[in-house]
């Protein structure tokens, strides 16, 4: 322990190391319960009682692929939807937000304003609003579920638009341009040579974060009738609640590490800058 | 400001004609298009339809019957379980998230304890949804992990006092289990925002750790503390994927009620019933958030 965290304990700013663990360890413990309760499930051998790995092994037989098809096809969708909304993010709002920052300084609080609506206007009262527009949709792009990722696009905006508004503070996107602009450069190359570069991370950050909002998205797929990973999951949790509890965890886990990579990202960035 | 200006002056000093500088103007403006339709398209048209159906019947009349719906003592009910659940969540929640961001202080932001927290906080209170549902079932649900030893080791039935899980009740835990990792991610900048030269200025003038933490730090914390509340408690009222996967019969909260208008095909005109609460869900959303964003604002004071 340093000179300036003893000093910062004995003023009372912050806990003693004695402290600080006892309150980590009692939260921590109370909730890895569930989480440890759900792994225990996922290895239970039936209603008897008894362990058994056949509900992890039995994912990877032929006999899975035929039983567990519409989980899987579920996942394939979640995936085609999170690729989609990762298109919107950086097709359409990221160059937005590129052009209001250079050109339009004085819009940046009206997009905020836009981007955090989302959290006012909760999925399942945008839902309501969405099931006559999707049939609007349905008769102009057909009624695959990439469709979906319109709505989805929505969803992550919040989330989406912190993430790459942070990276773009700290960047000073307005000389950059301006220096590559002068030295001859087109619009185009001063965006793709330029400024992404720079704004890798806020971008990939925006990109794993869409992805993770898009893979536990429930709400509106499950009220527009779609099939995603989580109305799946809760289809499959009736009939083999096993399998749905081996899948929770595996999406919960995989969630976790890419919201990890994002934090990496973030501490890079901090390490480089200081 | 200078900055702001800049690239304009860029544009207009190459001694560009007027009409190509109004077309290159035109152009810009151009460039905001297709974010504008898509919001406009998913988000604004969305919600309008979401909160003006409810003045509509099936045919399209003005009225006001299913606004007045709410007010029937069945769907008040319904708002006034969304009300406690999240209430009571918001509370318990805020606190013990609050413990929790304070355990951290003092560990850098970049090490790895702050960093796992981080993204466990987020996976667990954005996330979830579902997949919480389903760990809870599995560990206090009928033949859960902790109910099968809480029965076998200690003789104590969860279940004595009925199906609790699976109704009203059962989203506290599941809902706390999700707010407190909200209030970790979002009360953290707060807590971090305290300065040191405060505790030593109170050091120096002959304070204690306690009168620190009643004249200073918690003063200066109670907007955060307050916008944070006012966040889990509207994150609460408007999450619905817990329930939905918890609670199979009825609909004794808001997003459920909305989910049973969507869906109903017994009744008609119920979709336009859909429309009304979900205004009332906005009006109620649009208050907390309004005060969370009028707290952030005065909370940030403190954080430059």
């Amino acid at each position: 322990m340093s000179a300036a965290s003893r000093a910062a304990v004995r003023l009372g700013t912050e806990p003693s190391k004695a402290t600080r663990w006892i309150i980590l360890g009692i939260v921590g413990v109370v909730f890895s319960i569930p989480i440890i309760g759900l792994i225990e499930f996922s290895f239970r051998d039936g209603l008897g009682g008894g362990y058994t790995l056949d509900h992890w092994t039995g994912l990877f037989t032929e006999e899975a692929a035929r039983t567990y098809r519409q989980l899987f096809q579920a996942i394939g969708n979640s995936a085609v939807l999170a690729v989609v909304t990762v298109a919107i993010v950086l097709l359409i709002l990221l160059p937005t937000m590129i052009l209001v920052h250079i050109q339009f300084p004085k819009l940046k609080r009206v997009l905020e304003f836009i981007c955090i609506i989302p959290i006012t206007v909760p999925a399942i009262v945008l839902v309501v609003g969405l099931a006559p527009v999707y049939s609007v949709v349905v008769s102009v792009f057909g009624s695959g579920v990439w469709t979906l990722a319109f709505a989805y696009g929505i969803t992550v905006l919040p989330y989406a638009y912190r993430a790459i508004q942070s990276n773009l503070d700290a960047v000073p996107v307005v000389t950059l341009s301006e220096a590559a602009r002068s030295l001859g450069a087109s619009w185009p190359v001063v965006l793709w040579r330029v400024l992404l570069p720079n704004l890798r991370r806020g971008v990939l950050a925006a990109a794993f974060i869409s992805v993770a909002v898009v893979l536990g998205e429930f709400t509106i797929a499950s009220l527009l009738n779609r099939r995603n990973l989580q109305t799946a999951l809760l289809q499959v949790g009736q009939s083999d609640p096993w399998v749905a509890a081996i899948f929770a965890l595996l999406a919960l886990l995989f969630v976790f590490l890419l919201l990890l990579l994002i934090g990496r990202l973030g501490s890079t960035r901090n390490r480089s800058s200081s | 400001m200078t900055v702001a200006n800049a690239p304009a002056v860029l544009e207009t000093g190459a001694g560009a004609s007027p009409r190509r500088q109004s077309r290159a103007g035109l152009a810009k403006y151009l460039g905001l298009t297709p974010f504008a339709l898509y919001v406009l398209l998913f988000l604004a048209i969305p919600t309008v339809l979401a909160v003006s159906t409810g003045f509509f019947t099936e045919d399209g009349s003005l009225t006001f019957d299913n606004v007045a719906g709410i007010f029937a003592p069945a769907v008040l009910a319904t708002f006034a379980s969304s009300f406690w659940v999240s209430a009571v969540t918001a509370v318990i929640g805020a606190v013990v998230g609050a413990l929790v961001c304070y355990a951290m202080l003092g560990t850098r932001a970049e090490g790895a304890l702050r960093t796992t927290v981080d993204s466990l906080s987020s996976v667990l209170a954005q996330f979830g949804g579902v997949m919480l549902a389903f760990a809870f079932i599995a560990t206090i649900g009928n033949q859960g992990l902790v109910t099968v030893i809480l029965r076998n080791s200690f003789g104590i039935d969860l279940f004595a006092g009925g199906q609790w899980l699976y109704q009203v009740p059962g989203l506290l835990p599941v809902y706390i289990y999700f707010q407190v990792p909200l209030m970790v991610i979002t009360f953290m900048p707060a807590l971090e925002g305290l300065k040191s030269q405060w505790a030593e200025a109170n050091a120096t003038l002959g304070g204690t750790r306690f009168t620190y933490w009643t004249q200073i730090a918690i003063p200066v914390l109670a907007p955060s503390f307050i916008s944070s509340l006012l966040l889990l408690f509207a994150n609460a009222f408007s999450s619905y994927a817990t329930a939905a996967a918890l609670i199979s019969q009825g609909s004794q909260i808001v997003p459920l009620q909305i989910r049973s208008a969507l869906v109903s095909e017994t009744v008609l005109g119920r979709e336009n019933m859909a429309g009304a609460l979900a205004l009332g869900m906005i009006v109620v959303m649009v208050v907390v958030m309004w005060g969370y964003s009028a707290l952030q604002t005065r909370a940030s004071r403190w954080q430059q």
